[in-house]
């Protein structure tokens, strides 16, 4: 990362698409990579932008998932069209989750996303209204 | 103890499925689940992965955590899109007839430790 630059990419992110679930985390890491971004704040940012894109798929009607890249930070910014949470400090528990039978028989809907993200993340913010939607806002320092 | 991808191929008496030359190859760690939202949530990089779970998400999984090596238990063989899929991101892919317990008891005795954040 030498030249002050910043990159900035956006995909729609279908509801149960679990096909395409992690297409926008693959592109994010081939780009972290290719930057030359430390291998570690790589990871940490695949991982993040994974269990965040799994949420739009498993969780959401559908959204946004967009990310950029600074030679300060990596930004992911997920904002989608519902149903929100009505709870967030329940859904930010350890092992609590709502998701269908079709996530879990793939391996995931363990209640361990939201936590998973916060741990990944130097910044996170997360914003909900039931009947709206929810907007995750995860900063990496690089 | 790191083990090479070949040696533990023969300690779980496994077949690979994909990447034969890719035996040569270090693992300093390993994971057991069949949970994918755990793995995600536990562990380092450069693992072996052993699991249950034979679904396109196992790879995509794999690939983002830097995972090298998946190892299949209960005799399970994934569909010839995952192989492909695996081939595709140079992850080694082996299946062994050995249940999760077993094969990862049988790899910890080898000297393999625990792939998770909270144990060395």
């Amino acid at each position: 990362m030498t030249a002050p630059i910043a990159i900035e990419q956006a995909y729609h992110v279908e509801a149960g698409d679990y096909v395409s679930a992690g297409d926008v985390s693959g592109k994010l890491k081939k780009l972290l990579k290719q930057l030359g971004v430390d291998s570690t704040v790589t990871r940490r940012a695949a991982i993040a932008g994974y269990e965040a894109e799994l949420n739009l798929v498993i969780h959401s009607l559908g959204g946004e998932m967009s990310f950029s890249v600074s030679p300060e930070e990596i930004c992911i910014i997920t904002q989608d069209t519902g149903p929100g949470i009505p709870d967030i400090g329940l859904a930010m528990t350890e092992g609590f989750s709502t998701a269908s039978e079709k996530a879990r028989e793939l391996g995931f809907g363990a209640g361990m996303g939201l936590p998973n993200i916060k741990r990944c993340a130097d910044e996170f913010e997360i914003d909900s209204k039931v009947g709206q939607g929810t907007r995750l806002k995860i900063i990496i320092r690089i | 103890m790191p083990l090479k991808l070949s040696e533990v191929k023969e300690i779980l008496n496994a077949d690979i499925l994909v990447g034969e030359e890719l035996m040569d190859r270090d693992v300093h760690s390993a994971c057991g689940s069949d949970l994918m939202s755990d793995v995600l949530a536990f562990v380092k990089e450069q693992t072996l992965l052993l699991t249950g779970l034979t679904n396109p998400h196992v790879i995509r999984t794999a690939e983002l955590l830097d995972v090298s090596a998946i190892v299949f238990v209960r005799g399970k063989v994934p569909g010839q899109d995952i192989l492909e899929m695996a081939m595709e991101k140079s992850i080694a892919l082996l299946s062994t007839d050995s249940t999760l317990f077993t094969a990862c008891g049988k790899l910890y005795e080898a000297g393999l430790p625990g792939g998770t954040r909270n144990q060395s």
